[in-house]
């Protein structure tokens, strides 16, 4: 037994291709735990940026700077009157919410968070999460149709119509990338990790290659993600003031708060394809130009620096806060979560944790910004209307991902092809 | 007893509401952005509205009946509760048009306070609009920069009265309160501060590809089926028809100020937007132009402790921020009013919305509601 759980360790894989059930176990519950933490802290990081966007405060009450705004949420909702509408078809109902979650934790599957760091590696890493992010959509029907109500049904319907168009630039965006893998060895991968290893050894991320080719396809496939998860300017599905809340209008308490966690690790879900596919997934910046052991060295202070920053800011808001004593228990608590921090900093520092943890450092803050990003389309754009996100997705969408499709394939034969042209000349 | 059976006529003639081509959607009372307590029962096929109906009277409470009942001075404050966000505007119709019973006139320098204050409440009123209508069209943003600039205005309302929003300003036969220590150097830090505001409102909206889309060739209305309907303010001049009754036909001293009256060209959404926001500079305008030029001397004309107009009526109206105020008054020469009948602008313009709703997405109906800028409690009064 002991054997067979120290045997993984040497492998070099991932459980899943290692075959050793048990680690697969421990990565499916450590990804779940922590998509349920950053869902927790988006849920914080969300409210309090967007806030400063809108020049408010933000939740400052439950906690300093409305820390344990998210747990206080989260406890509010369980403990709330769970109603299912008395027409509403009761299994369909109940199921909908579930089958959301499933899906939007499933994906998470082949999500390379570093070389080892995924539950498993299929060979087609790529289809698998396209597909399964996908059938989210028949949980956002589901919910709609069962509801027995306007509003949810017309929330749901718009949702599997933007759902559907969206897939198909999306599926052309990523095809372009799955294109770039093959290119020089001839042997194309949908592999997540082939895939960020290709871009390794090509050595630069697929974002860049072929400029522009590579970013107009990353550009499309990073609006129709937003389109995917229903997120503003393309969120018509729950569009607060039309629709009142769309697809998951009557739901409340536990349930409603499954359909929450589902958009935003749909949302992490995405923004890791992205990553993974065009952002060189957890490879650090810059290995070509700054590459060597010194920079490697420097850049694996990073992690460590981040949590040292954040615990600046804590002991900063500690001494900032009101010196009376309705605040003493907010000041312990910030500086303690402060402490907490810089320790987890000063444990990064140690080289062997250090070195294992640089992968997910990189691709959490990769991931990181397409949060930001998310929040920030929030606070700017206004939402668009039906027939303009069908044309946008139809229209613009489309024909460019088909374009980008052909222009890489076209490119990536020039050899091929300029051999072939001049044999014909000669 | 007989048992019903319409209701088993209702359900054969009725499908449901999946196997129906026609669906019928109930928008309101409460919904987030009816603006209060509208409703409005949409008929669609599929996403496209193919007619409306509003219901109002939610609100209802009986100004014009309480009128009846209290002395013309009594009546004073209710008639800020009509609309809520622009109560400024009202109490000056109101106070105009008993004036105009009376046969009395405000002094000059009250009427320039008077107007002072009123350009300001059409500022904070348009800020409402502006807020609402972009949180209707999805963009949350701009609402919190306009409350945060509103709340100038108010705190210049609560220094001159006490009152941030039922201000009760105006008394009739001038104002009763004298202009406070540093009125005019509020007045005007505020206008100096509020044009680079406006542009930052216009810089989030104006040139937004996504605004520009929601908004223009929506819900249009044509300058003829404006007059017909009797829709008044921003929504008439969006049309192209310039029609301010500040101009039209100069009430308070509104012929001495030099300001212009912007026009659109369409008379879709987005013309109304860019009305909105000139009248909002041309505002300002004004109040700088009213505070430079702020005469000495009375605030409160000669008017007797109890009111008795004359027996007669009289029928006066304003430009509010929403359109023409109409105060239509008739007195039976005792201290009450006999009736009062109030020429809501936000009422008449409402009527407007069937016709511009019609063949549009039900995402418009929103955008519509919001630039027609209603008010539900001046609706149902």
């Amino acid at each position: 037994m002991i054997e067979y759980i120290k045997g993984y360790l040497s492998s070099g894989t991932t459980p899943g291709e290692a075959g050793n059930l048990f680690w697969a176990t421990v990565y499916i519950l450590l990804v779940i735990a922590g998509v349920s933490v950053a869902v927790l802290c988006m849920n914080w990081l969300e409210r309090k940026i967007l806030a400063h966007m809108q020049i408010r405060l933000g939740p400052m009450r439950v906690g300093p700077h409305g820390l344990l705004q998210p747990f206080a949420d989260a406890l509010k909702l369980l403990i709330k009157e769970d109603i299912i509408p008395h027409d509403a078809d009761k299994l369909v109902f109940w199921s909908a919410p579930v089958v959301v979650t499933m899906t939007a934790f499933t994906t998470f599957l082949v999500v390379p968070f570093g070389r080892t760091h995924a539950v498993t590696d299929m060979n087609i890493g790529v289809l698998f999460m396209l597909g399964v992010s996908s059938l989210g959509v028949l949980g956002i029907i589901m919910a709609g149709w069962s509801s027995n109500s306007h509003y949810p049904l017309m929330g749901s319907l718009r949702s599997s119509a933007q759902m559907v168009s969206y897939e198909i630039a999306m599926g052309l965006a990523i095809v372009s990338a799955v294109l770039m893998t093959s290119l020089q060895t001839g042997t194309g991968t949908l592999s997540m990790i082939g895939i960020v290893e290709s871009q390794a050894s090509q050595h630069t991320w697929f974002i860049f290659k072929f400029f522009p080719l590579g970013f107009l396809a990353f550009a499309v496939f990073a609006i129709a993600m937003v389109a995917e998860t229903n997120r503003a300017p393309f969120d018509l599905p729950e569009a607060e003031s039309e629709l009142v809340a769309g697809f998951h209008t009557e739901y409340s308490g536990f349930r409603w708060s499954l359909f929450f966690l589902a958009e935003y690790s749909a949302m992490l879900a995405v923004s890791s394809i992205a990553v993974t596919l065009w952002l060189g997934g957890w490879m650090r910046p810059f290995p070509n130009l700054l590459g060597g052991p010194t920079w490697d060295m420097a850049f694996s202070f990073l992690p460590a620096l981040t949590f040292f920053v954040l615990a600046a800011g804590c002991f900063l808001g500690t001494i900032r806060m009101p010196k009376i004593p309705q605040f003493r228990i907010q000041t312990i608590g910030l500086g303690t979560f402060g402490a907490l921090l810089g320790f987890v900093g000063l444990v990064l520092l140690v080289p062997a944790v250090s070195v294992r943890i640089q992968d997910i450092y990189w691709f959490v803050v990769k991931v990181a910004f397409f949060m930001y990003l998310y929040i920030w389309y929030r606070g700017t754009f206004p939402r668009y209307r039906f027939d303009q996100l069908m044309k946008v997705g139809w229209k613009v969408l489309l024909p460019t991902g088909l374009g980008v499709l052909i222009a890489t394939a076209l490119w990536g034969l020039m050899p091929q092809l300029s051999a072939a042209l001049t044999g014909v000349l000669q | 007893m007989s048992e019903r059976t319409d209701y088993l006529d209702l359900d054969t003639k009725d499908e449901t509401f999946l196997d129906a081509t026609e669906l019928v959607l109930n928008m309101g009372p409460q919904h987030p952005s009816t603006h209060g307590v509208l409703r409005v029962i949409l008929k669609l096929d599929g996403e496209k509205v193919l007619g409306t109906e509003c219901v109002i009277g939610y609100l209802h409470r009986g100004v014009e009946k309480i009128a009846e009942n209290r002395t013309y001075a009594m009546f004073n404050p209710y008639v800020d509760r009509m609309d809520y966000v622009a109560a400024v505007s009202n109490g000056l119709g109101y106070c105009e048009a008993v004036e105009k019973l009376l046969n009395v006139e405000a002094p000059p320098r009250a009427q320039y306070i008077r107007v002072i204050l009123t350009e300001l409440c059409r500022i904070a009123s348009h800020q409402v609009w502006l807020g609402t209508h972009a949180l209707d069209i999805g963009a949350i943003t701009p609402l919190f920069y306009c409350f945060r600039d509103r709340e100038e205005v108010l705190k210049i309302f609560e220094k001159y009265c006490g009152a941030r929003l039922t201000t009760h300003a105006f008394r009739i036969g001038g104002c009763i309160y004298e202009a406070y220590e540093g009125f005019e150097q509020d007045c005007k830090k505020f206008c100096d501060a509020f044009l680079p505001k406006l542009d930052e409102y216009e810089e989030l909206l104006t040139t937004n590809r996504i605004w520009v889309e929601r908004t223009k060739g929506v819900g249009i209305l044509n300058p003829e089926d404006c007059i017909a309907l009797g829709v008044t303010g921003p929504v008439l001049r969006a049309s192209g028809v310039k029609w301010d009754l500040r101009k039209a036909q100069p009430y308070e001293s509104y012929k001495d100020f030099d300001f212009e009256i912007p026009t659109g060209l369409n008379g879709d959404t987005y013309d109304r937007y860019l009305v909105r926001i000139e009248e909002m500079r041309q505002a300002v305008r004004i109040i700088r132009q009213a505070v430079d030029g702020l005469p000495q001397g009375p605030i409160m004309a000669k008017v007797p402790k109890v009111i008795k107009p004359p027996v007669g009526e009289v029928y006066h109206s304003i430009e509010a921020p929403k359109g023409e105020l109409g105060y239509f008054i008739v007195s039976d020469a005792s201290t009450q009013p006999y009736r009062i009948r109030v020429r809501p602008p936000s009422f008449v313009n409402l009527q407007a919305l069937d016709k511009m709703v019609r063949g549009l997405l039900v995402a418009d109906v929103v955008a519509v509601i919001g630039t027609l800028d209603i008010v539900l409690g001046e609706v149902d009064r």
